[in-house]
């Protein structure tokens, strides 16, 4: 994972509108958060292998950046993305890691499910 | 404020971004027999704030915080809301010829003289940052004499140090009842203790705190 290049994203983004696409929507603080601080309340979520079709989206921030995908009826929306995979140009595979390296949140999108 | 307005537009992404910063200054302007058109862009929907104990939840929470604008809105005197229609939480990824437009056109039909936002960059939420760049755009685009003046709020922690002193302080002390009314509409937002206080304020307290409100008139580069 390399970090996240805005206007790289921002194409990427442009390439896979008006589309069929599988989504892994992601978040967590973890399933020891409350075990190492007591005031913490563990949440975490998970969509994976849905499909989504979006019209219109951007990046925003100065990173950590924030993600909008306008759908015909909603929004997909994620905060806190740091890195990316520079490679993958199939699928644009997106994350947040946080101080020390854990992933926080993840924002995937591909052509073909996961 | 010496200068008198006859129409006055406030744009402002959620219900409640008007009360804390400007119910009382748009109390003040109604009383002076201003028209005021608050466009609210979303209706706060991703708020996280559903009183404790929770009355609201995410399916009902959009139309208890209309309900809760319009009783704002009656506490000030503005009689013409609109509402936009964005979602919460999305101004800064939507399209901006559609916001640009939507804004435009209300421009293009109430003339205001004034215009109310926020100041973009020193907004702290992302709507709100995003909402008063849709502002400055519009604005920026109209030839010059035909501009309203725009008075932004701020409140990011840089502000001054960046952007100088607000330009236009305005005693509101004479028209508290109506703005805390404003805030106390929000009943779903701002009933969180860290906002009002546990204790029931003096009038002396509610003046320190709510009597004076800021904004920075935004200046154009040309
Ligand atoms: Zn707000």
């Amino acid at each position: 994972m390399e970090l996240i290049n805005k206007s790289d994203i921002q194409a990427r983004i442009d390439a896979l509108r008006n589309q069929d696409l599988y989504i892994h929507l992601e978040m967590t603080n973890g399933a020891y958060a409350a075990h190492f601080d007591s005031n913490k309340h563990p949440a975490s979520i998970v969509i994976t292998n849905t499909k989504v079709r979006f019209g219109h989206g951007a990046i925003s921030g100065e990173g950590p950046y924030r993600i909008g995908l306008k759908m015909e009826l909603g929004w997909i929306y994620t905060e806190g993305l740091t890195h990316y995979e520079e490679q993958d140009t199939e699928r644009l595979i997106m994350a947040g890691h946080d101080g020390q390296g854990k992933l926080v949140v993840a924002l995937q999108l591909s052509k073909q499910p996961f | 404020m010496t200068h008198t307005h006859k129409q006055i537009l406030v744009v402002l992404p959620h219900p409640d971004d008007e009360a804390f910063g400007a119910s009382g200054s748009l109390a003040i302007h109604v009383y002076n027999g201003a028209k005021v058109t608050y466009a609210c862009l979303t209706l706060g929907q991703m708020g996280r704030n559903m009183g404790v104990p929770p009355f609201a939840n995410r399916v009902t929470l959009p139309a208890i915080r209309l309900e809760e604008l319009k009783a704002s809105c009656k506490a000030i005197g503005i009689e013409d809301l609109r509402l936009l229609g964005f979602h919460d939480k999305m101004i800064e990824f939507e399209e901006p010829q559609l916001l640009d437009g939507k804004i435009s056109e209300l421009i293009q039909e109430l003339r205001p003289s004034l215009i109310i936002t926020f100041y973009p960059g020193y907004s702290v939420h992302p709507d709100h940052d995003a909402t008063g760049a849709a502002v400055v755009r519009v604005v920026a685009a109209m030839p010059k004499e035909e501009r309203p003046i725009v008075q932004c709020m701020a409140f990011a922690k840089n502000t001054v140090e960046d952007i100088g002193r607000p330009d236009t302080i305005v005693d509101v002390r004479g028209f508290l009842k109506n703005k805390i009314d404003s805030i106390r509409a929000h009943r779903s937002q701002f009933q969180a203790p860290e906002l009002m206080g546990k204790n029931k304020l003096s009038d002396k307290e509610l003046e320190d705190r709510f009597g004076m409100e800021r904004f920075w008139t935004y200046r154009f580069n040309d």
